[in-house]
């Protein structure tokens, strides 16, 4: 009996072409995305990494919602020219704590994966409010309504409390002070010592010029000046990153 | 049909989306949940209107179920249209700054509404509709289950109005094909299960010994995209009562298991499931066998396999441990081979009758379907090797593949499909007019030549000028140059997909006159009746 006539059996019993079909899909992923999860080197050893503040993960929530991941990248990749456009090539400990990582698969926009820093909070505000006030040549959308937008929060501990359960390292005392945290880090007259002591080389100050009430272009450009910033790169040691 | 248990069920419903419309904790959500109250309330108002109270006529047990498929037909045509219409949209968007409206209607808003609006409401209709005719044809058996096909067809799509107007309020997950949020994702999960069981259901109760190759696709396509759907947006929402949800996994593990799934969403919703039209309708209007059995075991077994490994070419030279994108990349150049099998397998179904691409336009459409599959089955695994990757990734080149694929094979096979079930669905001898099917093949045709050739140039253009160097190693041209350059590419695009809005336009007038059973008059398709012969 050939293997074609084999075949048979399988063409007249619904429940065996069921369980075949899903038993030779299932092996590709079992072989290539298991390993990730407990290969050590996956994820290299940096130092400077951690948790989002709350106003960085409202802002991180904001640049979700908008969809900025369909036009601007957050991965940059090993190439000459990629570098010195953007800064070092990222690594995977970089997005360690982002539920969902926001690589992005197109650059209608540059990347963004090290725009911390690069310009001033100001710069940020009037691009967004009118790109091409700024850059003559960009097609981005006006996201003007941002600064008009107060954050909305009862309780965004509850936020912090769902990270931390799929994974991401936020301390009881983050999570009691996740709304404190919040509207402190937009306001430069608060008392953010702690906040610093919890998030290191967080950013902090009035964002969007408006010191009357925190929106969310205050959270947006908090999160997009701290992109890139945290890890150290002066100690990372590239050979033993390599995978 | 007194509906009591529907209604009562649906007014529970509607009740609990009020109150969610009422505590939700954040505003998207309680519009979100309005929203579906009123779809609801909706649903309800018709079944009350819609009942009768006078004993129904018992159903014939051996005849199929063709309502769900008639409503499917029509549900293809209007989300085709919709979703192409947002396309052209965003094209312009894109040449035209100036017509994003914020908050709404930006860019980054409305292009999930596109992709979904095609993919899952277009595709997603036309797989369901097509796949109940032919299961129910191929095994001889009547769609089990009773209304559960109805079920299916309208569960799909509250799943498609709740994603939509989600997207537009600023609910997404922001992961590529898999915006919507984690009760938009239980929702369509209920229904995929019920869909499964519609079909397996229907297989088990077949009359014919042997399962049709067909639905081997159909069968294959269900379960790899439950499996696919429910592993990939795993997610932790941070209230029952809000929208916001936190993807179980993070960075790189998040990044694979979700190119894990938008690979395969290709792999199994948009070829799969593709395929499996292709082996019914292909042979049926053609009037000829599947070329060659075998090939299509081989074929069968081998896309499955190959196509599920293929997600890491997404994520070349990325933080993605490198063996994991070298693998990725073997796989898909393997898996150019099983998918020319296919292609062959349905080309050559036509030998034979090769004279009918002159004389049928639906035959002629279905192989301009298949030659596209082809063309971008070379093209993926060609794009899918390291060093092409590094000049395409990121770029329109990637938009220029994905739309051959899409207009090409996916609109085309669909398109080629629903011109050949709807005069039998409805009992029509034949369609309107095959005249206009000729002005929709050329419209389509012309332009996806137009939308892929453009992209290719702009995407390589783009590739190039990023990384350009003058002799004394600085970059030849800013970010923003490169993006001005893009300025004449964006607007020929949008001028070839208007082409292909409009041959679809055409189609929905078409299909329309059909099913309200008018026939225009108008000369035969040149050849397909036979000159007379003088007598000697």
């Amino acid at each position: 009996m050939g293997l074609m006539d084999r075949h048979a059996l399988i063409e007249k019993n619904a429940t065996l072409l069921l369980v075949g079909s899903l038993l030779v899909v299932t092996v590709g992923g079992i072989v290539e995305i298991a390993p990730l999860f407990y290969l050590d080197n996956t994820i290299e050893k940096v130092e400077g990494m951690r948790p989002y503040s709350p106003l960085e993960l409202v802002g991180r929530n904001i640049y979700v919602r908008e969809g900025c991941y369909l036009c601007h990248s957050q991965m940059i990749r090993p190439f000459r020219d990629e570098v010195e456009r953007y800064g070092h090539y990222s690594l995977a400990a970089e997005s360690m704590y982002d539920h969902p990582f926001q690589w992005g698969s197109k650059r209608t926009g540059p990347d963004l994966a090290r725009v911390g820093d690069r310009y001033s909070n100001l710069w940020h505000v009037e691009h967004l409010t009118d790109p091409r006030s700024v850059v003559p040549e960009s097609i981005m959308p006006s996201y003007a309504f941002l600064k008009d937008t107060p954050i909305e929060v009862e309780d965004f501990s509850t936020h912090l409390v769902a990270n931390r359960r799929v994974g991401v390292p936020y301390s009881d005392d983050m999570i009691a002070r996740a709304n404190a945290d919040l509207m402190a880090q937009a306001d430069p007259n608060a008392d953010t010592s702690g906040l610093e002591a919890r998030y290191p080389k967080a950013k902090i100050g009035d964002f969007d010029g408006n010191p009357q009430q925190v929106t969310e272009m205050d959270a947006l450009v908090a999160y997009l000046q701290m992109l890139g910033t945290l890890v150290d790169f002066k100690n990372y040691d590239e050979a033993a990153g390599y995978r | 049909m007194k509906f009591g248990t529907q209604i009562f069920v649906l007014s529970l419903f509607t009740f609990a989306a009020l109150v969610a419309a009422g505590f939700g904790v954040d505003q998207p959500f309680r519009q979100h949940m309005w929203v579906l109250f009123f779809v609801l309330l909706g649903f309800v108002a018709i079944l009350i209107r819609n009942t009768n109270f006078e004993v129904a006529a018992p159903i014939d047990p051996s005849a199929y179920m063709d309502g769900p498929i008639r409503y499917g037909a029509i549900a293809t045509m209007f989300w085709g249209v919709v979703g192409m219409l947002v396309g052209v949209v965003i094209a312009l968007q894109l040449a035209y700054p100036d017509l994003n409206i914020q908050p709404w209607f930006n860019f980054g808003r409305l292009r999930p509404l596109h992709t979904s609006g095609v993919v899952f409401a277009f595709g997603g209709n036309a797989l369901l509709c097509t796949s109940l005719y032919v299961v129910q044809r191929t095994c001889r058996a009547r769609l089990f289950g009773g209304d559960l096909a109805w079920f299916v067809f309208w569960g799909y799509q509250l799943f498609i109005v709740m994603a939509a107007t989600g997207y537009l309020l600023g609910i997404t997950e922001s992961r590529e094909y898999a915006e919507p949020e984690w009760y938009v994702d239980i929702w369509l999960t209920i229904v995929w299960v019920a869909y499964l069981i519609l079909f397996l259901g229907t297989i088990f109760k077949r009359k014919e010994p042997h399962i049709y190759v067909a639905n081997w696709f159909y069968l294959s396509f269900i379960v790899t995209i439950a499996m696919l759907h429910v592993i990939n947006n795993l997610s932790m929402p941070a209230s029952f009562l809000g929208s916001k949800s936190y993807s179980a996994f993070s960075g790189v593990q998040d990044a694979l298991t979700q190119w894990w799934y938008g690979h395969n969403a290709v792999g199994f919703f948009l070829t799969a499931g593709f395929l499996g039209m292709m082996y019914y309708f292909v042979p049926k209007q053609a009037n000829r066998p599947v070329y060659s059995y075998r090939l299509s075991i081989i074929h069968f077994w081998a896309i499955i396999f190959l196509y599920i490994w293929a997600g890491p070419h997404h994520l070349h030279y990325t933080a993605l441990p490198d063996w994991a994108q070298t693998l990725g990349m073997v796989f898909s150049i393997m898996l150019w081979m099983p998918s020319w099998g296919g292609m062959i397998n349905g080309l050559m179904t036509l030998s034979g009758a090769w004279d009918k691409l002159r004389t049928d336009p639906i035959i002629r459409m279905m192989v301009m379907a298949i030659a596209f599959y082809g063309m971008s089955t070379f093209e993926g695994p060609m794009m899918s090797i390291k060093t092409v990757n590094s000049l395409s990734h990121y770029t329109d080149w990637t938009i220029g593949h994905v739309h051959s694929g899409a207009l090409g094979w996916v609109g085309m096979i669909s398109f080629g499909a629903i011109y050949f079930m709807v005069p039998k669905l409805w009992n029509r001898e034949r369609l309107y007019s095959l005249r206009l099917v000729t002005w929709h093949f050329w419209l389509a045709t012309l332009g996806i030549v137009v939308y892929a050739a453009v992209m290719w140039v702009s995407g390589v253009m783009q590739g190039l000028m990023w990384r350009e160097y003058d002799e004394q190693g600085f970059l030849v041209y800013s970010f923003a140059e490169t993006v001005a350059a893009m300025h004449p590419y964006y607007l020929m695009r949008a001028i070839g997909g208007a082409m292909y809005l409009s041959g679809a336009l055409i189609m929905a007038w078409n299909i329309a006159m059909t099913i309200l059973g008018y026939q225009r008059e108008e000369e035969p398709m040149p050849g397909s009746v036979p000159a007379l012969q003088p007598a000697e």
